[in-house]
């Protein structure tokens, strides 16, 4: 018998749910200590699907309209959660039927210590005393890779990063040992050596205790680590399901075929660009570091610093592309942050040479992760491209909207945009926006931070290509930030591998990818999930990234470059 | 404007306030520029405490003047009084509350620890004491009020304007290298307009009752000049003989009210893009 088994289940919203259907009769069965995937793009019906397993659909405004949800309980007996009573359904929520969510930073309370909502889960579910609780959540938070565990109970949520916030998530949804775990893109906001971990720490327990997995995510090279049964959703039907194999190697689905191909998967260095950059530097970043001072205390008294980037030095040609690759905490924003004096550098040079005429004093501009944040919702586009403009000093003449609508065609959107506002593009369309703004002043390196990491796959795709045409068009310079292997490789020439805050390994693109020396980077690499590697065995390596507060008046070690090759260098380890 | 007001029409309680809002409006511009049917301050000795009648629609008061008349006036004198107290509130709020989230440190703390100290008085005590120190009469009113009013709008815009300033679009400014003032008033200020327009019109009905308030107590618009609250005053000793002096006024007063908080809901639900879509 089944441990869940779905037959013909619709779920529609809105006060006449029979005619605004978003899941239109989907079946599927899950055997214990089995993994379902379910793979789909935004809209596609995934998450309404797994969220009408465990009720939580009815208070999003949504309502099963037919179709039933058979459960088996742990007595055997039978129960059909499509009809159950409210009073059944929170007897399993939470216990036997796990949830993670995709937004860590909306599913916990602000107001709450993280120890605080933690241990309330044991004291209730498992009957733990205040210390047992508390010391069973530092262990639960232990489990998720998150250093300094003890401390960290006392933090509230907003003091923790968002990655940091979905390990908690997920020490909370472990923590009741559930029958069935619903993972709702669990690792989309992780780094990949965390989402390894993760992944790893997931299937640890799928083993030792028979439990039930509905994975969820967009992300199709993920599945193949993971899942046993591969169930593909479009436009709220399922497309194609199968076991993995089957589905992976020969997709019959147009839709699937589509996702196996388009998406950039990440391939060891193989699918880096030929092109050359030029010689002529644009660039020159020596020696920058940053320090955030820790203030603790009734009086806010100075005690430490926060070593966020430590010496970092690299250089930059026209017409190339140096990736920053790195995990969240690494400082690789606040590396590209601090080129572009968002954040006050405490020491180094940041030298920077014109090339495109007519360009102004800033040659340096910045795209950012989240085109929805990085533009003012309550501007037209026209407004929009003009700050850079008016900031100039310079008049917004004809010439200035020739220009404009010279970037506007070429970064691919069509000629009516300038008198649009932000929320009337898609979320693709408004990043271009953003790479448009950030030409206009004619800059010859650009920064940018994430930029493609918020966009669904397909559209990614296709703004890299966009980025790689205006590269060589212009001869900009590109430093892109971003945690994605797989996204890195198509772009870069060159990379650089950051972590704890210092640059551990740099080089040629292609020889580093395909030789990594050091050993984050080679740990990076490994834990990339691709479609090769099925039912990858992910090492749980609970090693913690070291603290970066140091002491006042500390001097960090240097540790010595060693080479490997004519471009590819890397930090001597102890 | 013109769509804003299309759609307010369109909101179902909106429409109700709109309307009722236009009839007090008319009636204070009216009252205000001596289109009366009587003067409002002559005296009738024959013609005193009479009830509703033909020629006199609301009857009159102890002195004989025609309640409707005074009534329009009384409404025009409120509405000079909230309207000007809340303007001066808003903008003044809305610079203090900006400046304070955008400098942070020292300014901030000391401008919201005086709002806070301002909030400690209850509304209607803290006019009550900048009428004594300064005399009463319309502009120490429309001071008093807009004084008390200042600290809601500050914490109305410094909150969202703290979170604004960390958006990436003002990193993007930055970047850029645009002026202070370019990044106040067009990713700010312009982002808050919202927000404010609707306090604006839920002030605006407090104001209204304040104002009647110290004109009940002595201390706003002074006879023989009308206004709502004084009206209200004239009536109470005289609620039983001619109890429409009393009701007219009060009336009037909650409808003015009630139509105020009927806008600010309809506001509040157009202006939020959540819930402008669940109206269409």
């Amino acid at each position: 018998m089944s441990l869940l088994s779905v037959r013909d289940l619709k779920v529609g919203f809105g006060p006449r749910p029979e005619e605004n259907q978003v899941v239109h009769g989907v079946s599927f069965d899950l055997e214990p200590g089995e993994t379902l995937a379910i793979v789909g793009e935004t809209g596609s019906g995934k998450s309404v699907t797994s969220m009408a397993v465990n009720r939580l659909v009815d208070f999003g405004g949504g309502r099963i309209t037919g179709g039933s949800i058979s459960y088996t309980r742990s007595d055997g007996a039978s129960l059909d959660l499509a009809a159950a009573a409210e009073s059944e359904l929170e007897q399993i929520r939470g216990r036997e039927i796990g949830m993670i969510f995709q937004e860590p930073m909306t599913s916990l309370n602000p107001v709450m210590t993280i120890g605080a909502q933690i241990e309330e889960i044991f004291r209730l579910q498992q009957g733990l005393t205040r210390a047992g609780a508390r010391e069973a959540a530092c262990k639960a938070l232990e489990r998720v890779r998150i250093p300094d565990a003890a401390r960290r109970l006392s933090y509230a949520p907003h003091q923790l990063s968002g990655g940091m916030l979905q390990r908690v998530m997920i020490a909370i949804a472990l923590a009741s040992n559930p029958r069935i775990l619903i993972a709702d893109e669990p690792t989309t906001a992780l780094d990949v050596t965390i989402q390894a971990q993760i992944m790893g720490l997931l299937a640890q327990m799928k083993r030792e205790t028979g439990t039930g997995m509905i994975f969820i995510t967009h992300d199709i090279g993920l599945v193949a680590g993971i899942a046993d049964r591969v169930m593909v959703m479009q436009d709220g039907k399922v497309v194609e399901q199968g076991p993995l194999d089957k589905v992976l190697d020969n997709p019959r689905h147009p839709y699937t075929q589509h996702l196996l191909s388009a998406v950039p998967h990440f391939s060891d260095g193989k699918s880096v660009r030929g092109d050359k950059a030029s010689p002529d530097r644009v660039l020159k970043v020596e020696d920058l570091s940053v320090r955030f001072p820790v203030r603790t205390g009734l009086f806010r008294k100075h005690t430490g610093n926060i070593h966020a980037v430590e010496g970092v030095s690299f250089e930059l040609r026209a017409g190339e592309t140096l990736g920053i690759v790195g995990e969240s905490g690494s400082g690789k924003s606040t590396t590209a942050r601090a080129i572009l004096d968002l954040v006050k550098s405490t020491g180094g040079v940041t030298q920077v040479d014109r090339t495109q005429t007519g360009g102004t004093e800033k040659p340096v501009q910045m795209v950012f992760q989240n085109p929805n944040a990085s533009l003012n919702p309550r501007l037209t586009v026209q407004s929009i491209l003009a700050e850079p403009m008016t900031a100039a000093g310079r008049r917004i003449d004809e010439e200035a909207v020739t220009r404009m609508e010279m970037l506007l065609s070429r970064v691919g959107l069509p000629a009516d945009s300038l008198t649009r506002y932000p929320h009337e593009f898609s979320g693709g369309q408004r990043q271009r926006v953003c790479i448009a703004r950030a030409l206009m002043l004619k800059p010859s390196v650009l920064v940018l931070d994430e930029a493609v990491s918020a966009l669904d796959v397909s559209v990614q795709a296709k703004v890299l290509d966009l980025l790689i045409d205006l590269q060589r068009e212009f001869g900009l310079a590109y430093l892109f930030v971003t945690h994605d292997m797989a996204v890195v490789e198509r772009i870069a020439h060159r990379i650089a591998v950051v972590y704890a805050g210092r640059v551990v390994e740099i080089g040629d693109a292609r020889e580093l990818l395909a030789n990594p020396r050091h050993r984050y980077t080679r740990q990076l690499i490994e834990a990339v999930p691709s479609l090769e590697r099925r039912r990858a065995e992910y090492s749980i390596d609970s090693r913690a990234m070291p603290s970066l507060v140091r002491p006042i008046g500390f001097t960090p070690e240097v540790e010595a470059w060693l080479g490997a090759g004519e471009d590819h260098f890397y930090r001597q380890e102890a | 404007m013109t769509a804003l007001l299309k759609d307010i029409a369109r909101h179902p309680s909106g429409r109700i306030g709109l309307i009722t809002f236009a009839v007090f409006l008319i009636a204070a511009v009216m009252g205000k520029t001596g289109f009366t049917p009587y003067d409002p301050l002559m005296q009738d000795r024959i013609a005193r405490l009479q009830g509703p009648s033909a020629a006199h629609w609301f009857g009159t008061d102890l002195f004989g003047r025609d309640v409707f008349s005074r009534l329009m006036d009384g409404i025009g004198q409120s509405f000079i009084i909230s309207f000007f107290s809340v303007g001066i509130a808003s903008l003044l709020g809305a610079v203090l509350g900006l400046t304070a989230a955008w400098f942070a440190g020292l300014w901030d703390g000391a401008v919201m620890r005086f709002m806070d100290v301002l909030l400690a008085f209850p509304a209607i005590l803290l006019a009550l004491l900048i009428i004594t120190i300064f005399g009463p009469g319309t502009w120490t009113s429309v001071l008093a009020i807009a004084i008390v009013y200042t600290p809601i709008f500050t914490r109305v815009v410094r909150g969202p304007a703290l979170s604004l300033r960390r958006r990436d679009f003002v990193d993007a400014a930055r970047t850029f290298g645009s002026s202070r003032r370019y990044i106040m008033t067009r990713h700010l200020a312009l982002n808050l307009v919202a927000p404010l327009t609707v306090q604006v019109t839920l002030a605006l009905a407090w104001a209204l009752v304040t104002e009647a308030g110290l004109s009940f107590l002595g201390l706003g618009t002074q006879p023989p000049n009308a206004s709502l609250g004084l009206m209200l005053s004239d009536a109470r000793n005289l609620m039983e003989l001619a109890p429409w002096l009393l009701w007219m006024p009060a009336v009037a007063l909650m409808l003015a009210v009630l139509s105020f908080n009927l806008l600010g809901d309809a506001l509040r639900d157009i202006l939020d893009p959540k819930t402008r879509r669940r109206l269409a």
